[in-house]
């Protein structure tokens, strides 16, 4: 459980010094190699976005110094950014990598982008292989973690943004917005984003309405829609469904008496007017009509400002998630670590057994089947209740704390060689003396001597 | 035994209906984790009943009161699953559990083995109209409920006020057509199964049937039922006034159905 974050990211620096952080996507492979070289760091990855720049680490014996890699990769004198960096290690940068897959760590909490650009930036170290075993593992929980958020909590169901909100409330009112047209009165620029928003949702038809009629022929034109000289304005709007308006004009251009006339042309199928001008284009009194739906500029940002409340509460049932995810993350860290000793233990003692078998089988002569068979059972039942204990202890002892100990005393009894790629230095046990090594009956290596002494 | 699973498909619906309630101002699809399966089991329980009642009894005796109120509620509940697979919602299970509770719950109270007088009018006439009403009332009920809805959930756009239950609901629109459907679905059925009820009581009462309290509150609720028809096809009505009117034909609907027991020709007798 090395792992190691180090990073700035929009809650500890500003965005003068992220930008001297962020490594563009071209020049990550150069630094992920010269973070892997790094002494003790045997995975590496760098998430670097415009909100943060993360560096995800693992060691070998527990000790690695990311503090020395930004000096020398940024060319940072000591100082001059540490008031910036946030560090976390082991369970604590597990946390940190859950939180920011999940998007709790994010900006606007709940944002889909950053799950994205964690793949991202997983893709690019896995395909360079600087991840490649525990810190794979990490991740692929980290986005398994994110998945669960977004199913479990509506942390990510809500808009947040005024053009998504405004499409989020069309959806309420029609459905599906396919088919549906819209009619753009003004031709500004905030008409012009919600009218992207709205056809990227499915709205067919655009109608561009201007004072200035070559502007309304100019946004038509981008949309592929119609543009409709102003005069007929009042003729046209009850075409369409969902209507923009943003015009300059000082008072309103649309009052409860032309809203009559529109339900009216319309067979009272719903309207839906989205006033984006200030001063306001449509009379609130519009809004009283069975049918009409008028969002002025405030309504649309309490939407927001509503949601992004949710989101927050919702992310505080997020956090217990994660922080379970991590708890579950340990406990399955600590019983790999017992794996390879009750794997070691259990080939050592079948190692045993079949040179003690096979050093007696010349006294025993011929043996039948059935005699086979009783000799195989006798010898296996004995190891295997020799080993029940030590394997229940080891599979009992994974969860505490102090498991390292145990794992200790387990390999010391059996003289069990030590794991090569042991992960935290307390868990590999020093190498047992070489006399201790005599007493034991047999050692693997030694087993084909000993039976050729035997048949001697 | 019928009565039995009768009586447990109550008590299920009844759970679901508990937890439809509390679960209104709840985020989320969690009212459906609950009131879902607990009425979906309600209704094979249901189900079960209506079918030992066949076995035990014969089909005629479906269209006794009682096992018409409870196949009514069977197919009510059989809409809303319908509605729940098609919307991915439980949100109408506050107004629609009630009914489907209420019609069972009286169902299964009644130790009276109420049925019709006389044995003669076992017909299939009889059963076609009992059936084809089911399915008229059934529909005008849902017409109703899709113009509360429709009520509500305009209503919430206009305050800018969306309830937790009102983001879990289909669209305005969507439910506006739903309701216009079951409306188009729901009057022929009803034309015909009043017809149908009309030419036995013509041959059994002579043409004096015609002033019977049920028989009148049956051609006042086909009237509203046309007059929805009309005004939402001519006009387009939705929203307020088309939700009074659909309310006056619930309550008309209600009135209907409930002359049962007091209508003279139209009378479930005790054996």
């Amino acid at each position: 459980m090395n792992f190691f974050v180090l990073g700035v990211n929009h809650k500890t620096a500003p965005v003068e010094v992220r930008e001297r952080f962020a490594i563009p996507e071209a020049r990550l492979p150069e630094a992920l190699a010269k973070l892997t070289s790094m002494d003790g760091v045997e995975e590496g990855m760098i998430v670097s976005t415009c909100n943060r720049v993360e560096i995800f680490a693992r060691s070998q014996n527990g000790h690695c110094d990311l503090q020395q890699f930004v000096r020398e990769y940024f060319g940072f004198s000591a100082g001059e950014y540490e008031p910036y960096i946030f560090e976390h290690e082991k369970l604590d940068a597990v946390k940190h990598v859950f939180r920011v897959a999940s998007s709790l760590d994010s900006m606007v909490v709940g944002e889909s982008q950053i799950l994205g650009q964690v793949k991202e930036a997983y893709a690019t170290a896995r395909a360079l292989g600087t991840v490649n075993s525990q810190l794979d593992q990490l991740l692929t929980r980290a986005f398994a973690v994110a998945k669960k958020v977004r199913n479990e909590t509506t942390i990510a169901s809500s808009s947040v943004s005024i053009a998504s909100v405004a499409v989020e409330l069309a959806e309420k009112i029609f459905g599906s917005l396919a088919g549906k047209s819209v009619y753009l009165v003004g031709a500004g620029k905030m008409c012009e984003l919600a009218a992207r928003h709205l056809i990227a949702h499915g709205a067919k038809k655009i109608y561009v309405g201007n004072r200035t009629f070559d502007r309304a022929v100019a946004l038509a034109n981008k949309f592929d829609g119609e543009a409709i000289p102003f005069e007929r304005l009042y003729d046209t709007v009850p075409w369409a469904d969902i209507i923009i308006s943003s015009t300059g004009a000082p008072h309103a251009i649309f009052r409860k008496e032309h809203g009559e006339k529109f339900l009216h042309a319309r067979k009272n199928r719903p309207m839906f007017f989205i006033d984006i001008a200030v001063p306001r284009d449509i009379d609130p009194g519009l809004n009283d009509l069975d049918g009409i739906f008028v969002y002025n500029i405030d309504d649309l940002q309490q939407v927001v400002q509503s949601h992004i409340g949710d989101r927050r509460k919702e992310a505080v049932r997020a956090e217990v998630l994660v922080d379970e995810e991590v708890r579950r993350f340990e406990q399955r860290a600590q019983t790999a670590e017992v794996v390879p000793t009750i794997v070691s233990l259990q080939q050592h003692l079948e190692n045993l057994r079949q040179a003690e078998l096979d050093r007696v089988r010349g006294r025993l002569g011929t043996l039948s089947p059935e005699q086979e068979m009783a000799v195989e059972a006798l010898t296996r039942g004995i190891i295997n209740k020799i080993m029940h204990t030590p394997i229940t202890t080891l599979k009992s002892a994974a969860h505490d704390p102090g498991s390292t100990t145990v794992i200790d005393v387990v390999r010391k009894l059996f003289n069990l060689q030590p794991e090569q790629s042991q992960e935290t230095p307390a868990v590999s046990p020093a190498p047992a003396p070489q006399p201790e090594r005599k007493a034991v009956v047999a050692v693997p290596e030694a087993t084909p001597a000993l039976v050729k002494q035997n048949q001697k | 035994m019928p009565l039995l699973w009768l009586r447990v498909a109550t008590v299920l619906y009844g759970v679901g209906l508990i937890h439809a309630i509390l679960m209104l101002r709840q985020k989320g699809e969690r009212s459906g984790r609950i009131a879902a399966p607990a009425v979906g089991l309600g209704m094979v329980f249901h189900f079960v009943s209506l079918v030992e009642v066949a076995g035990l009894h014969g089909y005629a005796e479906l269209v006794s009161i009682r096992h018409a109120e409870s196949a009514l509620a069977l197919f009510i509940a059989l809409i809303f699953t319908a509605m729940y697979l098609r919307y991915k919602t439980a949100s109408p299970a506050a107004l629609i559990f009630p009914l489907i509770f209420i019609l069972t719950f009286a169902s299964a109270l009644s130790e009276h083995h109420l049925t019709i007088t006389s044995s003669s009018i076992f017909g299939g006439w009889i059963f076609f109209h009992v059936c084809t009403l089911i399915f008229g009332y059934a529909m005008l009920f849902l017409s109703f409920v899709s113009s509360l809805l429709y009520l509500v959930l305009s209503r919430q756009l206009k305050l800018k006020q969306a309830s937790p239950w009102a983001s879990r609901m289909p669209a305005l629109q969507e439910i506006d057509e739903l309701g216009y459907k079951a409306l188009l679905l729901g009057f022929p059925f009803m034309t015909i199964g009043l017809l149908a009820g009309s030419v036995v009581a013509e041959e059994r009462f002579g043409a004096t049937f015609v002033t019977d309290p049920k028989v009148l509150l049956s051609l006042l609720m086909w009237a509203i039922y046309l007059t929805l028809l009309y005004t939402r096809w001519s006009a387009g009505w939705r929203g307020r006034k088309a939700a009074y009117l659909a309310s006056v034909g619930f309550i008309v609907s209600v009135c209907a159905w409930g002359a049962n027991y007091m209508s003279k020709l139209h009378r479930f007798i005790a054996p």
